[in-house]
């Protein structure tokens, strides 16, 4: 079902809101992953949302969807999503990367309420998803697992080792979305390690690759609702999940989206924003929403 | 879970499975009672026997390819969702390959996936140092939350695959390559995770020991009676963490001298736990450490390797004698001003 015109204005109000509030917590936090969380942002959002079948009143829900945050430096994205989604409060933000705090730079999973997965160390998330998603199958249970990788993460070997067992178990349940937005901390991915052709590799190791604009709510609906499609029990085969080919998302963003200054700038991938650079922030934010015109 | 899983060790022959076959029964006889336990393997299915569990469960068994890194983390997201991963590889590569995996994913996580590390020690005494594994001890119990079990045997591997099932979180069980002797002729011996096993009593030395070192040392305690007429005791030293404290500083009080004895380097394993313990208790204590002296290990056939460096009988009992004759020096620099 491709978004409604409720739904549209209603998600990237979610979207505007959030990035906003992302300049916060990195202001009030001395310093984050800002470049990466704004590049994951829309992706986040859509999920969160509108697609993920979960309840944030009880976190621990034995059918909701998993999500894995793979690129776990997207904390600064993901946390104040959990947060406006009803897991805890947006204050609570105020002790982020603070001693004693839950939440640090990347999300501990034994300590923030939704956080399905401990995540930080890059190539680590898709494997504990691709373990969620045939744990699911040998439970007998419905659920989906939808992982949110980063580009330059897909230097690690062990991402392929897993992208290689997903499609060899045929997991049509678990949904990977690859937030490409071709820098990593060194610099561009295709300077530092070529990752090119991407969707051709993904598609040679067995998925079915849908390339987006990962910035265009309706261009990752339209995506993740294929992906969910294919997860089908009439479009997989007799068994849950267990049919043909996974879905695999590659959605091209800009690193440090929404901030003029920040887009598409190396440096960005970490950084820290005084008062005068928030406003200046702000205000970007505020243009960008004026320029998509009436959706937010 | 540690009983009424059925078939209990006694129905198997002791004298013809393995440690890793009687592992793999274990774990089929366990997941018949639990639907939980998930098995899981990088292409060692058939060397690491849990093809004795794919064979009954093949439905609960997932073969991840050589990728031992994917291994842990799919072990760990298993876990996540609420089954009780047993995952199997050689000891090199479940504590190096995928190290970060086991602590990051797992440990961090204090999740309750069972390693299974066989072909251990030199137990591969062929195949060499890329498949020997003398560092994993010193790994695995820097990882917090990590419980590190060393069977003596089959027997003890039985016990501790169904005590692992007890223990909430992570359990990294050490066993060999199957051709070890077995020591336990029966399974009630009184096994509990965290506790030492005495198993031979003596008051002039202690040897603490594990996995195959526990039936060498035996033997050294019984030879060293005959031949110098010399009382050993024997501690099976089977969980290296948590450490037996207790039996240690027993240890110490009683018998005033310890050696310790592991198929793994010297720094880091059995030995260097047992050290902690004794420089905590303020206590002296004569120590000495048997192990690989911070080396790689030669080829060979495994009971060559284990003569070549001291870990059999006859080099557990040439260590004690020495270790006896270690003096008590007597400091007249120093008081005690406390």
């Amino acid at each position: 079902m491709p978004l409604s015109t409720e739904e549209r204005k209603e998600l990237y109000g979610r979207a505007k809101g959030l990035r906003k509030d992302i300049v916060t917590v990195t202001s009030e936090s001395g310093g984050a992953h800002i470049g990466g969380g704004l590049s994951a942002l829309d992706i986040l959002v859509l999920l969160y949302f509108k697609y993920l079948n979960i309840d944030p009143e009880n976190p621990s829900w034995e059918e909701r969807d998993r999500f894995v945050l793979s690129k776990g430096h997207a904390a600064i994205a993901y946390v104040p999503v959990l947060a406006r989604r009803g897991y805890f409060s947006f204050d609570e933000l105020k002790t982020f990367n603070k001693f004693g705090s839950p939440f640090g730079m990347h999300p501990d999973s034994r300590r923030i309420r939704g956080c399905d997965a401990s995540t930080g160390s890059l190539g680590h998330g898709l494997p504990m998803a691709v373990g969620m998603a045939l744990g699911a199958r040998v439970l007998g249970k419905s659920f989906r697992t939808f992982c949110l990788l980063g580009d330059g993460e897909c230097n690690e070997g062990v991402v392929w080792e897993a992208l290689m067992a997903a499609a060899h178990y045929k997991l049509t349940r678990l949904v990977p979305i690859i937030d490409r937005n071709g820098l990593m901390i060194d610099g561009p991915t295709e300077t530092v390690m070529s990752l090119e052709p991407l969707e051709e590799k993904l598609a040679a190791f067995g998925f079915d690759v849908l390339s987006v604009d990962g910035h265009d709510l309706d261009a990752v609906g339209g995506a993740i609702e294929h992906a969910i499609a294919a997860g089908d029990p009439s479009a997989a085969g007799e068994t849950v999940g267990s049919g043909g080919k996974p879905v695999c998302i590659v959605a091209n963003t800009t690193k440090g989206k929404g901030i003029d200054f920040m887009e598409g700038e190396v440096p960005w991938h970490y950084g820290s924003i005084d008062a005068e650079l928030r406003i200046k922030a702000l205000e970007s934010i505020d243009r960008m929403y004026e320029a998509i015109g009436g959706l937010a | 879970m540690s009983d009424g899983t059925g078939t209990t060790w006694t129905c198997y022959d002791a004298a013809t499975m393995t440690a890793r076959e009687i592992y793999g029964r274990v774990l089929a006889e366990l997941s018949d009672t639990d639907p939980r336990v998930v098995g899981l393997t990088a292409d060692l299915s058939k060397s690491t026997a849990i093809v004795n569990f794919e064979r009954e469960h093949p439905d609960r068994f997932f073969n991840m390819g050589i990728a031992e890194q994917n291994l842990m983390g799919v072990a760990a997201g298993m876990a996540k969702v609420g089954l009780i991963p047993f995952a199997s590889t050689f000891a090199a590569f479940a504590s190096m390959r995928a190290a970060e995996q086991v602590r990051t994913d797992i440990c961090y996580q204090n999740l309750p996936v069972k390693i299974i590390a066989t072909h251990s020690g030199v137990s591969f005494g062929a195949a060499g140092t890329t498949h020997h594994c003398t560092e994993d001890l010193a790994i695995m119990r820097s990882f917090a939350n990590m419980t590190v079990i060393v069977p003596a045997d089959g027997t003890e591997t039985a016990n501790a695959v169904r005590a692992a099932m007890d223990i909430p979180g992570p359990v990294y069980i050490r066993i060999g390559r199957g051709f070890e002797p077995p020591f336990y002729d029966r399974e009630d011996y009184g096994f509990a995770v965290g506790k030492a096993h005495k198993v031979h009593d003596g008051t002039d030395l202690t040897v603490i020991a594990c996995g195959i070192g526990v039936l060498q040392a035996v033997e050294a305690a019984r030879l060293l009676k005959e031949q110098d007429g010399l009382s050993v005791r024997v501690l099976n030293m089977h969980t290296i963490k948590p450490i037996d404290r207790e039996a240690i500083l027993s240890a110490i009080t009683e018998t005033r001298r310890i050696l310790t004895v592991e198929e793994h380097n010297t720094l880091g394993g059995l030995g260097s736990a047992v050290a902690d313990v004794i420089a905590e208790s303020g206590k002296g204590c004569a120590f000495a450490k048997a192990g690989f002296p911070d080396v790689y290990s030669e080829v060979g056939y495994p009971e060559d390797l284990y003569a070549h460096y001291g870990l059999d009988a006859n080099g557990i009992a040439d260590r004690v004698r020495k270790l006896l004759k270690v003096e008590f020096e007597e400091d007249e620099e120093w008081e005690d001003e406390v």
